[in-house]
């Protein structure tokens, strides 16, 4: 619907800005229904489409704003989707886009998002509404918790997508539950006392369906990986997205070698993982059938 | 039970083994006007709990989703709604894991657009005041059941009302239920004032636990094949959280996320608008309750201002004053947010003592009336008898209170 919300009306089109016209006629609105085949939305034209967020507050080089601009180009649906977020330097850039942004309290996105999913399958049955929790990961495992834990044991139809950039970046450098150990940050001044929590291990045990682990060193496969996670919270249940997104600031990566950091932790211990349930696996091997080529094209 | 693909959501009742050809309670009712509800359709009388109570208004409120962390004494409360939703009354429920994740949740529903439904008591409502708090602001309509307790150490699950003086400078609207048919009545009453596109609110019904809660009293219930009208997702102060209008500005917009003036003035002006709302829902309850307040003995000198349980100790004193031969008066405040200071002032205006017996230690009401009565009343504003922890209040101390209030100010 939102789709025709942002259609022009034709007797303004011609005056209205060309962001707007931009967003409308090339932007990923037009991203149709998950189907693979008619995408009209590619990660590797990002330039020439309008993106549904461009302009944000972010440190220069931040790695964490080029995924969170892939996850909106991921978006099977995002004319239907509403994210929530928590505190933290992501919600900087998450406000700023075109998508209706949940900001809520301290660590409550996943309760939040509970809540706001349920309500969206009672009022619009017939039309699926996707629910993406985007938060950090101080918001998610340390005081968003409980709430984390809890969507996952109730297999929870959203998904949650955490920017682990292994600091409380936007208060200033504190170290949090997914910082590695010995690492010496703000409020750790001995170095991190345990080790980085075991979130993927976690999301196993919890049963959620999909589970992903990745870096923003291959732009296609993060927008493939959301979508995908996206999909399989639509119709089979929970998936989760643990995404390796540097602070430059605080870890003190010169802004010209965040990628090069990028692939480098990737190699040493954030390589791509996926873990996908027999259910989910069998409801992605359906969507992502390629359509047989006719033989009179 | 989750249906056949795991999830807990995308169920249908046959899922979790209703027959085919089941219809949910809900859909045999027919909506009616509010106003036909409160105050036309005829009523029969039954003795019930005031848990019960709640399970009645719950019934007929059309609730889409119901969400709630069980705590003594509202638990009864919510597995009736629990069993509401086994019968098709309610779309939507579970047991969430506790009361932020209760409160973040119900405030996710309403920004779908849905009628939300939850509710708490004492300790519980303290957990989840972060969130409770929050609630005003995002401009979310939400009923809340508050059966009140204790809510300090040491431990005690006792009724006690001083948990409802921590909503009070919310933005919250708020209903203090005297008995068990208030308790069916306000919640009903609530909601539909909650969700005027002009007050788009959250809106929590206090009643006194277990004197209310779990004890029987008279409740006379309209026919139960009527329920209220629907929420409407659409009518609303601010657009539901459902990608079917253009975002929010209030998570969009840079400037409220930033420390400069700009963000100064968008936050007060939105504080402003928010209690601007409380005070614009007055006339709703007005209409819906037959007035904010009750009067009893309005030439009377002598007044008792009272909300909830105190109300009914306070009517028996009257009474028996009566039967002595002396008039005295009583205001029943219905509606503590929005506070209503116009119609006590009128009401008291001939009085020379009022006197304030409470259910808590810090007399809030008590302090909310000598605000507002300051420099605008001549009587002499006493407070007590107060009794707290789970305490009764027997009649003969409100009597004795009067007496000795007569002594005092001649």
């Amino acid at each position: 619907m939102s789709l025709e919300t942002l259609r022009p009306s034709p007797a303004f089109a011609d005056v209205l800005p060309i962001e707007y016209r931009d967003l409308v006629e090339h932007g990923p609105y037009n991203n149709r229904g998950g189907d693979q085949s008619k995408q009209t939305i590619k990660v590797t034209d990002m330039g020439k489409f309008k993106e549904v967020i461009e302009e944000h507050p972010m440190c220069a080089g931040c790695a964490m704003t080029l995924f969170i601009r892939l996850v909106y180009i991921g978006m099977p649906n995002p004319e239907h989707t509403i994210v929530v977020g928590t505190a933290g330097c992501g919600r900087l850039a998450i406000s700023q886009a075109s998508v209706p942004f949940i900001y809520g309290n301290y660590g409550d996105t996943n309760a939040v998002a509970s809540g706001l999913k349920r309500g969206l399958e009672v009022r619009f049955p017939d039309q699926k509404k996707d629910v993406v929790v985007m938060a950090g990961d101080g918001g998610l495992i340390d005081i968003g918790f409980q709430g984390l834990m809890h969507s996952w044991f109730r297999k929870e139809n959203f998904t949650t997508i955490m920017l682990d950039n292994e600091v409380y970046g936007n208060t200033g450098g504190q170290e949090s539950g997914m910082t590695n150990q010995g690492k010496v940050l703000k409020m750790a001044p001995r170095g991190k006392f345990g080790e980085k929590v075991d979130a993927l291990g976690l999301a196993k045990v919890a049963g959620v369906d999909y589970i992903a682990r990745l870096a923003p060193t291959n732009p296609a496969r993060v927008a493939r990986t959301v979508r995908r996670a996206i999909m399989v919270a639509r119709e089979v249940g929970h998936s989760y997205i643990q995404a390796y997104t540097s602070c430059n600031i605080e870890y003190s990566i010169p802004t010209p070698d965040v990628m090069k950091d990028a692939f480098e932790i990737e190699k040493e211990r954030y390589g791509f993982e996926e873990i996908i349930s027999p259910a989910a696996k069998a409801y992605l091997d359906e969507v992502e059938k390629k359509p047989k080529k006719k033989k009179s094209d | 039970m989750a249906n056949v693909k795991g999830s807990s959501v995308c169920r249908t009742a046959t899922d979790e083994g209703k027959p085919a050809d089941w219809v949910p309670g809900g859909e045999k009712q027919t909506v009616v006007d509010p106003m036909k509800m409160f105050h036309e359709l005829p009523r029969e009388k039954l003795f019930i709990t005031g848990s019960e109570a709640a399970r009645e208004s719950m019934r007929r409120a059309n609730i889409d989703i119901a969400i709630a962390y069980p705590i003594t004494p509202q638990s009864e409360s919510m597995q009736q709604a629990g069993y509401l939703y086994d019968e098709g009354y309610i779309k939507e429920y579970y047991r969430a894991e506790e009361e932020i994740g209760t409160f973040s949740a119900i405030s996710g529903a309403s920004r779908a657009g849905v009628r939300s439904l939850t509710a708490t008591s004492g300790p519980g409502l303290m957990r989840g005041m972060e969130a409770i708090s929050s609630w005003p602001g995002a401009r979310t309509p939400i009923i809340m059941l508050n059966m009140c307790r204790v809510i300090n150490t040491p431990l005690a699950i006792q009724p006690d009302n001083i948990e409802m003086s921590f909503m009070l400078n919310t933005g919250i609207l708020l209903l203090h239920a005297e008995n068990q048919q208030d308790f069916y009545d306000y919640p009903l009453a609530a909601i539909m004032a909650s969700e005027q596109v002009d007050v788009t609110l959250p809106a929590v019904v206090s009643v006194d636990g277990f004197f209310c809660t779990h004890a029987r009293g008279p409740v006379e219930v309209t026919p139960e094949e009527y329920k209220l009208p629907p929420r409407d997702g659409w009518r609303s102060a601010v657009p539901a959280m459902d990608n079917e209008n253009p975002p929010a500005r209030i998570s969009r917009d840079a400037p409220i996320q930033k420390s400069n003036f700009i963000s100064y003035h968008m936050h007060s002006s939105w504080q402003q608008e928010v209690f601007a709302a409380v005070e614009r829902s007055a006339k709703y309850f007005d209409k819906y309750l037959g007035g904010l307040i009750e009067v009893v003995n309005p030439d009377a000198e002598d007044f008792i201002i009272a909300s909830g349980c105190a109300v009914s100790q306070a009517r028996e004193a009257v009474r028996q004053e009566g039967e002595q031969g002396r008039t005295v008066g009583l205001v029943k405040v219905k509606s503590i947010r929005p506070f209503p200071t116009e119609q006590i002032l009128d009401a008291v205006k001939g009085a020379k003592r009022i006197l304030v017996p409470e259910f808590n230690q810090a007399g809030w009401l008590h302090k909310e009336l000598c605000a507002v009565l300051y420099g605008r009343c001549n009587a002499v504003i006493k407070d007590g008898p107060r009794v707290f922890g789970g305490m009764t209040m027997p009649t003969e101390m409100v009597l004795e209170w009067l007496a000795e209030f007569r002594k005092e100010v001649k």
